[in-house]
């Protein structure tokens, strides 16, 4: 079976700082990836790398046997198959959320108010934001928002969510209701790639997860493996740190 | 004893204020104090010792004669209609002109570079140069050209000096406000997809005009005083007026009162100016 998403010896570097040394890694439809790894460690920099927000020095990156990393390729079609969301929301403070959900399909497909209505009214009433529609982020939570800007990417039917520690701005008691979401999603099929701190919900949900140190997977496996018999040293330090 | 006081009973008496509260009045009640005192002194200085100099009959005379001010002050707000009029299409002018400036500074193609090094040009070049200057040059010489009717007026092209000097640092407050938006909220319109022209025009721009809204404010406030130097090149404006006033009566009074008519407007529209600003600062917190 081949890959949905497939890196292949991915580096990047900003400057003399290496932030990946020759990323390798494969996501199979409707599988959850999760990236862990310390602060630094690369994960946030591959995320925007699959969005092609990064170019990246050299390798490939391989969606559905294309590769979209190829140099003078128009990258917004790519983005367009690819959501993500960010640590900071980075909702548009200056409209309501309804139409920060509805901008990049009014303009980007051409759809009308109308006929994006129903869609994007469902999308809210799915993930128990229907009454805050006509809200400004700033008059919701940090979760409400973080919501928000899921919907906005799905709105934009991608066929890969990437999540780049969408919890980390929280705080704890509404780190759930984000969660929840992404429970859902998986429920629903879709392919997902995650930074997260969050070991717990990695060890829960995800099918395959990615030990980033120092711009390398280190170690990769299936969670219940890789949490309970790190195979290398660095691994299981680094959860000996952050599982105490 | 006070202190015994709030330990027994601030739970009781939640109205009482507190020791804090009672401080503060009393500050409060002394910066009041001296400051009326300050203000006072000051304001009977001035009222006893002026009259005092000895050309103060003939400043009184020649600057504060009520029944010149009666005769001129009508001419002169006919007079300022016209410095409305310039005022209000220059400005509309040096928006549009101004923002498109500052797009010219944003462009990230190669291609456009040349667009982008005009904008740079165009900013360093107005807002190095003195504005009469440039009135005295465009106004003179432009007009010399011998263009026929409407085209070598000097009124046109005193008015396209004020839009050219203006727009210069009006581009440059819209650049700082296209800058002041974050990095990430570009990323995010263009992860969903989004044009960087859209990116610009639904995102960026919407919040940057917002955020510089006190500052291009203080700048047509600025411009309103401005429109009174075009007086040297013809246009008979307020300023002008009150010019040709002083000669027929041998008398500044008239230069008072157009002193008063600007003043009418430009504090009304600074104040204006400061609480917007003063409502944003306090919106950012």
């Amino acid at each position: 079976m081949t890959a949905k998403l497939s890196l292949k010896a991915v580096s990047k570097s900003f400057g003399h700082n290496h932030v990946l040394r020759g990323i390798d890694l494969d996501v199979q439809t409707g599988q959850m990836a999760c990236l862990i790894g310390a602060s630094g460690s690369g994960k946030s920099t591959l995320l925007r790398c699959i969005n092609l927000l990064e170019p990246i020095d050299d390798g490939a990156i391989v969606l559905d046997g294309q590769d979209i990393a190829e140099p003078g390729l128009d990258p917004q079609p790519v983005r367009q198959r690819i959501g993500i969301v960010f640590q900071s929301y980075n909702l548009f403070p200056h409209m309501t959320a309804v139409d920060n959900v509805m901008l990049a399909p009014a303009r980007v497909y051409g759809r009308s108010r109308a006929a994006l209505k129903a869609p994007v009214t469902a999308l809210f009433e799915r993930f128990g934001l229907a009454g805050h529609m006509q809200h400004y982020p700033d008059q919701l939570s940090g979760g409400q928002q973080q919501r928000v800007a899921i919907i906005r990417a799905l709105a934009m039917e991608p066929e890969i969510m990437l999540f780049d520690e969408i919890t980390s701005a929280l705080d704890p008691e509404l780190v759930g209701e984000v969660l929840d979401v992404l429970r859902q999603l998986h429920r629903d099929g879709m392919t997902m790639i995650l930074a997260t701190h969050e070991m717990g919900f990695a060890r829960e949900l995800a099918d395959t997860v990615c030990f980033l140190d120092a711009g390398r997977i280190v170690e990769e496996g299936p969670p219940s493996a890789l949490f309970s018999a790190p195979r290398q040293e660095r691994t299981r330090a680094f959860l000996s740190r952050v599982l105490t | 004893m006070a202190e015994a006081g709030l330990s027994s009973d601030a739970a009781a008496a939640p109205a009482a204020p507190t020791r804090r509260e009672l401080y503060e009045a009393r500050q409060r009640r002394r910066s009041v104090t001296i400051a009326a005192a300050s203000t006072a002194l000051v304001l009977a200085a001035i009222v006893v010792l002026v009259p005092l100099a000895p050309g103060w009959e003939a400043v009184q005379r020649s600057f504060f004669n009520g029944e010149v001010f009666a005769r001129t002050f009508p001419g002169l707000v006919n007079a300022f209609v016209l410095n409305i009029a310039i005022f209000a299409w220059c400005a509309p002018t040096i928006a549009i002109l101004g923002l498109a400036v500052a797009l010219c500074r944003d462009v990230r193609a190669p291609v456009l570079f040349p667009l982008r090094m005009f904008g740079a040009l165009y900013t360093d070049i107005f807002r190095g140069l003195p504005v009469i200057l440039v009135i005295y040059l465009m106004g003179f010489g432009i007009p010399g050209l011998g263009l026929p009717r409407p085209w070598n007026s000097p009124y046109l092209w005193g008015s396209v000096a004020l839009v050219l000097v203006y727009a210069a640092y009006v581009a440059e407050v819209f650049r700082s406000g296209i800058e002041s938006i974050h990095e990430s909220q570009r990323a995010a319109a263009t992860s969903l997809g989004l044009s960087d022209r859209d990116t610009m025009r639904y995102v960026v721009l919407p919040q940057a005009i917002r955020n510089v809204m006190p500052a291009n404010m203080n700048l047509f406030i600025a411009l309103q005083k401005d429109v009174a130097l075009l007086s040297f090149i013809g246009p008979v404006e307020i300023f002008r007026q009150a010019g040709v006033y002083k000669s027929l009566f041998a008398n500044f009074t008239p230069y008072v009162g157009a002193a008063l008519i600007f003043l009418a407007i430009t504090i009304p529209a600074t104040r204006y100016a400061d609480y917007l600003l003063h409502r944003q600062t306090r919106q950012r917190r």
